[in-house]
């Protein structure tokens, strides 16, 4: 305990990352996510490290598609405007299979919408977000705890695939203080070259970062390897937590913040003797589908929870097929609903259950 | 027996996609001849644009990257601070770095980073089809200005290097034409010249190069190169803009 | 047992650093916490407050529903916040500022001339350790040396030669939350 440290979302993701082995930081100012380019700003220089105000999100994504292309760990955060100008520069990551960490800490929306806490960013974030056949790694932390070890775990995963990963956090992830630790510190000079790093061809053929091919047949390709790559990750990366779901009648699915809302809910069902249980998704995609697959055999409903007008609800429907009622409740535009609204709901279709 | 001309060693044995009398060819040379007559080829890492040049990569024997359309100067500003020790250069066209990339372009400037860019003037989109471009000239015929370029709703052409010399990030900055051998050489000098000019560490270097698009400009090589002197120079001045020494030549 | 609070005030009072000292000495004695400020558009002179949770347990939503606690440093705070306390809950009223009295008679009230105890010992700007002082004494969840050992960790090092004036408001507050 003694090595805890009271720190905001926003600011431990940054330090995580430093931690992680990344000495790069492109980013561009929106709230609620400020605190971490500033953080970045007063740290890199420290460590050796480069941290550059780009002129725009879209300016900031090339920086760090140039950056990672030359070998470096690497990251960019913003908040949901500001992952919309991003996603051109993601697809092309994703299409010259280029990792990097991008830290989305979701605001309502949609157009400039608000800046408090939302979800409203999921579809974006799971269904690839820009253009063309490709898909990011998303992990949505619920605590500043587990945003410090996902982004340690999105450094190595973003390195494993090739592939952009992104870190789904929300305004209550980003500004909160919470006890953390960080497990690890790794420096740059631990990590493995990368042979396909443009960094001058010494005795080699030229390195070609591009996501450009001219021929169906070959882009076909390149999509067909890039879907085993997904395929793959859902193999090994479906990351999830369930409470209280070996004998739920009654199962919540909610991510991120909402977890921890629901999480409250849960508890005092319990307390009342109702057989509530939870799953949450850390990982939204891969989705969890198997386990929510499976819970649902024995469920009487499930009733997904979403700081946004119904999103992820989709997924899980689809993790269900057919086996039991899916119900939705959301808030959105930045409203958070507390643990007593949360609580009212479920008893609301517990009851209409029971009739 | 004597050898007069051969490939440069930073260019790939292949030949290109150009059209018959685009300079791209010319331009792809003398930046190539440079990098091995500075001895700097495998300490270099190219990027390309979308347009024309997009498949430049396939051209230069060095690391290459490819870029979104316009954002070729953040992108080599990633590849710069990672490996500041190499030279980085982008090559874009006037659609690439004048139109959709111009934040791109003059923020790179602004933070004086340290690679050159080579800036590709043909006063078209070339790849596209022949679309209207910044640099269009007033009058000019593109499929998207068919009754030619008018002022009055498509403004004049603008003029990269003397925008970008009110910044003090920029260390190098000039334009040179491809209209015929004398300034072909004055070309390649300029180009040296910014490359050298990152390799001190001065900060960013362009060269604008008036260039040719016979196809789109409906005309034969000849007549293009006639074009260029006669209709873009007189409003594209040629010369240095800005050294690191300070000095203008124009 | 969970404690939550909600400390609200105007920009400038110190209601965020109030928050972070409290969740820093929980997180010294190895209890659950959380703080999770209020954050707007506004720089300066706005309102401003945050959650803070001191628990046993782990902490569900970091987010403050039905407080067990408020402060209220101003009077807007107040308005806003008491509605929202649990039944028997606690408010604490910074009576140097407010001097109405709040609408429910369901809940405890102690007020605290927060800025005249504060100006007693150097400083009016003390006024939020003075508040924190009697959170403290009224909490009984967190120690008061906790709460000195957090004030060190959060106030910049160029504010150290302050930390024995903020000592000083926090053991006034207690005291007058004591009386």
């Amino acid at each position: 305990m003694a090595d805890k440290i009271l720190m905001k979302g926003n600011e431990a993701i940054g330090e995580a990352a430093i931690k992680s082995g990344c000495r790069y930081f492109f980013g561009y100012p929106i709230t609620p996510q400020n605190e971490l380019p500033a953080y970045m700003a007063r740290r890199l220089p420290n460590e050796d490290g480069v941290f550059c105000q780009a002129e725009s999100e879209i300016g900031a994504i090339n920086m760090v598609y140039g950056a990672s292309a030359s070998g470096a760990r690497v990251m960019t955060s913003s908040s949901s405007p500001g992952i919309s100008l991003k996603q051109e520069g993601i697809s092309y990551m994703a299409g010259s299979e280029l990792p990097g960490v991008i830290v989305n800490i979701t605001r309502g929306g949609p157009g400039l919408g608000g800046i408090q806490p939302a979800q409203s960013d999921y579809f974006q974030a799971v269904k690839g977000g820009g253009h063309g056949d490709y898909r990011t790694l998303v992990l949505a932390p619920q605590s500043v705890q587990e945003a410090v070890d996902l982004t340690m775990e999105a450094f190595d995963l973003a390195d494993k695939y090739r592939n952009p990963v992104l870190i789904l956090g929300d305004g209550m992830i980003g500004q909160m203080m919470e006890p953390v630790e960080f497990k690890r510190d790794i420096s740059p000079e631990d990590l493995p070259d990368k042979e396909w790093a443009t960094v001058g061809n010494k005795g080699r053929k030229p390195n070609i970062i591009n996501s450009l091919s001219l021929q169906a047949e070959k882009l076909e390709e390149l999509n067909v390897r890039m879907q085993k790559k997904y395929q793959q990750m859902k193999e090994e990366e479906v990351r999830f937590e369930t409470i209280k779901t070996e004998d739920a009648e009654y199962v919540i699915v909610a991510f991120g913040s909402m977890a921890r809302i629901a999480m409250g809910a849960v508890e005092k069902a319990r307390e009342e003797g109702i057989k509530v249980g939870l799953i949450r998704p850390i990982s939204l995609f891969p989705f969890p589908d198997e386990v929510i697959g499976m819970v649902a055999e024995q469920a009487r409903f499930m009733l997904t929870l979403e700081m946004n007008c119904g999103q992820m609800v989709e997924d899980v429907r689809l993790a269900v097929n057919g086996r039991c009622p899916v119900y939705f409740y959301g808030r959105s535009g930045g409203v958070v609903p507390t643990t007593g609204e949360i609580y009212e709901q479920l008893m609301e279709q517990v009851r209409g259950e029971k009739e | 027996m004597k050898v007069v001309a051969r490939r440069p060693e930073s260019m790939m044995d292949k030949p290109t996609h150009y059209c018959p009398g685009c300079t791209h060819g010319i331009t792809h040379r003398l930046v190539a001849e440079v990098l091995d007559e500075m001895g700097i080829r495998e300490k270099t890492v190219g990027v390309a644009p979308v347009g024309c040049a997009v498949l430049a990569y396939e051209y230069y024997n060095c690391d290459f990257q490819q870029a979104a359309h316009g954002r070729a100067p953040a992108v080599a500003t990633g590849i710069k601070r990672v490996h500041p020790e190499n030279f980085v250069f982008t090559y874009q066209g006037d659609g690439d770095l004048a139109s959709i990339g111009t934040a791109e372009i003059i923020h790179a400037a602004m933070r004086g980073e340290n690679f050159t860019t080579i800036f590709i003037n043909n006063a078209i989109y070339g790849m596209t089809g022949g679309q209207m471009a910044p640099t269009t000239m007033i009058g000019q015929k593109t499929t998207t200005s068919p009754y030619g370029r008018d002022a009055s709703q498509a403004g004049q052409p603008i003029r990269v290097v003397e925008m970008l010399s009110t910044l003090q990030g920029a260390g190098y900055l000039s334009r040179v034409a491809l209209y015929n051998n004398r300034e072909i050489k004055k070309a390649k000098k300029a180009i040296r010249k910014a490359f050298e000019t990152q390799k001190a560490g001065q900060g960013f270097s362009l060269v604008e190069l008036l260039s040719t698009c016979p196809t789109n400009w409906g005309m034969n090589p000849a007549e293009a190169l006639e074009w260029v002197e006669s209709n873009m120079v007189p409003y594209y001045p040629l010369g240095d803009f800005k050294t690191p020494e300070g000095g203008q030549d124009q | 047992m969970i404690k939550e609070i909600i400390i609200a005030g105007f920009g400038g009072q110190g209601v965020m650093l109030m928050g972070q000292i409290l969740a820093g000495a929980g997180m010294l004695e190895n209890k659950e916490v959380s703080w999770l400020p209020s954050y707007g558009p506004e720089m300066r002179g706005g309102t401003a407050n945050c959650h803070v949770i001191v628990s046993s347990e782990r902490i569900s939503s970091p987010f403050v529903g039905e407080p067990d606690v408020v402060v209220a440093m101003n009077l807007p705070s107040m308005d806003k916040f008491t509605p929202q306390l649990k039944k028997g809950g606690l408010l604490i009223i910074n009576s140097s500022l407010i001097d109405s009295e709040p609408q429910r008679q369901d809940i405890r009230v102690i007020k605290i001339p927060a800025n005249e105890l504060a100006a007693e010992v150097g400083s009016d700007r003390a006024a939020n350790m003075v508040a924190l002082g009697a959170v403290v004494e009224k909490l009984k969840f967190v120690e008061v040396d906790s709460i000195i050992s957090s004030l060190k960790d959060n106030l910049p090092e160029r504010h150290h030669r302050l930390i024995p004036l903020n000592e000083e408001a926090i053991k006034r507050g207690m005291d007058a939350a004591r009386e």
